[in-house]
């Protein structure tokens, strides 16, 4: 079971919750007051590359069949493809920019270079995932429908080709993408039946456009070189999907990132909202122009947190949010982008297998957790769950170390239950052992006794047939006539 | 037949980006299909922003201090302006200031078709802004806007117009920056040597604040049947309606046209309906006055045409709900940018921080409340 009560699981009080969003909104404040000629100047900038990037890189396709045309061609058509679709498209699509006023770059009516038309990834990514980010049931980007990311799905036997599934998803991510937010589009407009519905037209149009720009009208263009040409708009296309599939799994599969359950939505307040937000999503290290291919997205948990924000601002936000995790004791999961997506590529492959196969259950498995995790072990430097109920939620007192003034949260609560769950779990295996041993030996006791009881018997068996070999003839005859 | 829908199929990606049909069109429209999800304008405007047809453009050529607060910019506009707009409209404008982009609308102060010697016999508009004390942008435009600033700009509008040929009498009424539509009136007929008997009766705080005084006096030195007056408040207090059949005493026969701050129009307005006169009045009220910003108000729904009464408290979604229109939402926080609608009059306040959104701005319904009376394109 994943995440229910939030609270219990961060080993925050209700007051210390509202706190930390209160600081949270402070940061907003300050970027939001801040923004100006700077930032506008970013975006600008990286509009204007991008499109000096595609330009060069389509032109210089015209020679393709060179080869050193074809590898700078492809190569530059690729970037321009990444950044067009993350630090663009996903970034003003956000609304991101929308403070500039400036209705050419505007999240009402920005167009992305993907097959699905924007409007309904707009609806399907900015409203249910940034909403319900990582809740079973409601976040539909959990596994785009097709992985099972966390044992609190049951296991199907299709999931038995998880891992190819995997590949086939992150080669072809943009129609993957494509057909999930079709789903949800279509799901939100009450399925119409009918094939000409708005939904499907709009998907159709945006498909057959793209799919024609890449693969008729720009390989015609360039003449004879039209086969190179196509490869390389095939290459640069898959080379995008690849980089979009890493990016978005590393920001919200990787251990760490936590699931919540439907039930933590019940009454959710704006900190807990919050709280949610960053203990579901995940980072991973990058300098800035790694930052920049990925549309600030290494940043994924500031993104969540405020997803309006412009992402040329989320460095400097992560180091305010860095300081409110250790102030408030709370994790911030990160690491290596090669770290971060082995760790999602392990979940893929560990829950492609029925849950027999599985040692850990959904509360304590290294890809989702939950307050239960917690229940019936005792933490040394942490309050019991009935210590909590009844001071913390009654005083808001939090327990903080008098010596360091550091509070204990659910950072400590985590790496103490990563030791207290280990010992318990070596205990366990050792009384099992000493079980084991004590019935080994209780059966060879048994096996020896039994062995012994055996020899007696064949001795007494000898024996009595040893004294009646021996007996008197008459003897022998009164016991058969007497 | 088939011609006629390739043509069509070629021209509809460009359909929205320039009104004008014609080859260009189909041009642009085979550029853009293989230019999709981009236009040829996205392009186009990298490489001089005054190409882009997707929007009017200008480049403020001139800026020109009128007095010590107020100045006119003349502006050459970019690809597609339509310069037959009517003397006495207005046109909307967009200036960036620190990476926002800011939107007004003033009067055009120059008449149609109008080019000036010193811009190359090239075809230029103006406006005249005064600054005022708490606008922020206003007093951008006067001491802040160089020549070469490339502006946003929307199609002139309005229908405090006058036609042309003229009424044979005329009486404009004015106070401060009032008097920028009625110069385009008088620069119009001016221009077209068709003065009639035309009379001015225009209000300011000192002689020192009168804006296009000295072009006022060569105006009625090369057409004696025009006269301007003027009338000081900071002498005389403010002009009495009463005065004015001692002062005009035929204003009752004049086609007249007033503009300026919202209490004097109340009271022209007011007066010439008791004279039975309203249909010869023409009255031209300034955007800033034509909502208080307040706290809640009436919130109308243009295109449903629904209306509802809110305070200022309740977000603009849940007034658009309660009052049956099918407004568009998510979140419901203010994190999805689903509920973005265009407020095409008035204010209103984001209820999270309290920063104030404007006509033509876009607001998120969900965490947006009135801010006075406004109106919602939906």
């Amino acid at each position: 079971m994943a995440i229910t009560d939030i609270k219990a699981f961060a080993h925050l009080t209700e007051a210390d919750i509202e706190m930390l969003g209160q600081e949270l909104d402070a940061i907003r404040r300050s970027v939001e007051l801040s923004r100006g000629e700077r930032d506008a100047k970013y975006i600008r900038r990286t509009i204007a590359a991008q499109r000096g990037l595609e330009v060069a890189g389509r032109a210089i396709l015209f020679g393709s069949r060179n080869r050193w045309a074809w590898l700078t061609g492809t190569a530059l058509l690729s970037v321009a493809k990444i950044v067009e679709n993350m630090e663009l498209g996903h970034n003003i699509s956000h609304g991101q920019w929308d403070w500039m006023n400036d209705p050419e770059i505007h999240s009402t009516n920005w167009e992305w270079d993907q097959t699905g038309p924007s409007s309904q990834w707009r609806r399907a990514h900015n409203y249910s995932h940034h909403t319900y980010t990582n809740v079973l049931g409601k976040d539909e980007d959990l596994g785009f429908g097709i992985l099972r990311m966390t044992r609190d799905e049951p296991w199907r036997r299709v999931h038995l080709v998880q891992p190819v599934a995997n590949l086939i998803l992150a080669a072809t991510f943009e129609w993957g993408i494509a057909l999930h937010d079709w789903d949800a589009e279509k799901e939100l407009s009450g399925h119409p039946k009918k094939w000409n519905s708005e939904p499907n037209k709009e998907f159709a149009r945006k498909a057959a456009r793209q799919v024609a720009k890449d693969f008729v009208f720009y390989p015609a263009l360039t003449g004879p070189a039209w086969k190179s040409t196509l490869k390389a708009n095939a290459t640069a296309n898959l080379a995008r999907n690849l980089w979009a599939y890493a990016v978005i799994f590393c920001g919200h599969f990787p251990d760490g990132a936590e699931k919540f359950t439907v039930e933590q939505l019940d009454g959710e307040t704006s900190g807990e909202w919050y709280l949610r937000q960053m203990l579901g999503s995940a980072n991973f290290k990058a300098g800035p122009a790694m930052a920049f291919m990925s549309g600030n997205l290494c940043y994924q948990i500031e993104h969540h947190l405020f997803p309006d924000l412009p992402s040329n601002r989320y460095a400097e936000v992560a180091v305010k949010v860095r300081e409110l995790c250790d102030k408030y004791d709370l994790p911030y999961t990160t690491g290596s982008l090669g770290k971060q997506y082995l760790l999602a590529f392990r979940t893929i492959h560990k829950l492609a297998l029925p849950d027999k196969f599985l040692k850990r259950t959904a509360d304590d498995a290294p890809e989702t957790s939950s307050e239960r995790k917690f229940a019936g072990i005792t933490l040394p430097s942490l309050p019991t769950a009935a210590q909590m109920q009844e001071t913390w939620h009654d005083t808001h007192i939090i327990p903080v170390d008098p010596a360091t003034g550091q509070r204990y949260g659910l950072r400590s609560a985590m790496q103490e239950a990563r030791v207290v769950l280990k010992a318990k779990a070596k205990h366990e295996k050792e009384v099992l052992r000493e079980a084991r041993r004590a019935l080994k030996e209780k059966a060879r006791q048994e096996k020896q006794m039994l062995r012994e009881a055996g020899v007696a018997l064949q001795e007494r068996a000898r024996h009595e047939q040893e004294t009646l070999r021996h007996k008197p003839f008459w003897a022998k005859a009164t016991r058969r006539f007497g | 037949m088939v011609f006629k829908n390739v043509r069509e199929w070629l021209e509809a990606p460009a359909a929205s980006v320039a009104e004008r049909g014609g080859r260009l069109n189909v041009l642009r429209g085979a550029v853009a299909r293989v230019t999709t999800p981009l236009l040829p304008d996205d392009y186009l405007h990298l490489a001089n922003p005054l190409w882009s047809a997707r929007e009017l453009r200008g480049r403020v050529v001139e800026v020109r201090k009128e007095t010590a607060d107020s100045a006119t910019l003349v502006i050459k506009p970019g690809w597609g302006f339509d310069f037959k707009y009517q003397p006495g409209q207005y046109i909307g404008i967009g200036i960036l200031v620190e990476g926002r982009w800011h939107w007004r609308s003033y009067s055009l102060t120059c008449p149609p078709n109008w080019s000036e010697p010193g811009h190359g016999g090239k075809r230029v508009i103006s406006i005249a802004v005064k600054a005022m004390p708490e606008g922020f942008l206003s007093s951008h435009l006067v001491n802040g806007v160089k020549p070469g600033a490339v502006i946003r700009l929307q199609a002139p509008q309005g229908r405090f117009v006058m036609s042309f040929p003229p009424p044979d009498k005329v009486l404009f009424l004015t106070a401060g920056s009032g008097i920028t539509p009625v110069m385009a009136m008088l620069r119009g007929m001016d221009r077209r040597e068709r003065v009639t008997d035309v009379v001015h009766l225009h209000s300011a705080r000192t002689a020192e604040d009168v804006m296009f005084g000295n072009e006022l006096r060569a105006l009625h030195d090369r057409h004696p049947s025009f006269s301007t007056h003027l009338h000081l408040t900071g002498e005389n207090g403010k002009f009495k309606l009463t005065d004015l059949d001692e002062r005009f005493p035929d204003w009752r026969d004049r086609e007249t046209w007033a503009c300026g701050p919202a209490a004097m129009l109340d009271e022209i307005e007011k007066h010439w309906r008791e004279a039975g006169l309203s249909d010869k009045l023409h009255v031209e009220r300034f955007e800033a006055e034509r909502s208080a910003i307040g706290e809640g108000g009436t919130v109308t729904f243009a295109k449903s045409d629904r209306s509802v009464e809110v305070d200022g408290a309740t977000s603009l979604l849940e007034a658009g709900e309660s009052a049956g229109v099918q407004m568009p939402f998510g979140c419901r926080m203010g994190i999805c940018q689903t509920c973005v609608l265009t407020l095409s009059s008035g204010h209103a306040r984001d209820l999270r921080n309290g920063d104030e959104k404007r006509e033509g701005d876009k607001v998120q319904t969900c965490i947006s409340a009135a801010a006075g009376d406004c109106t919602l394109e939906i």
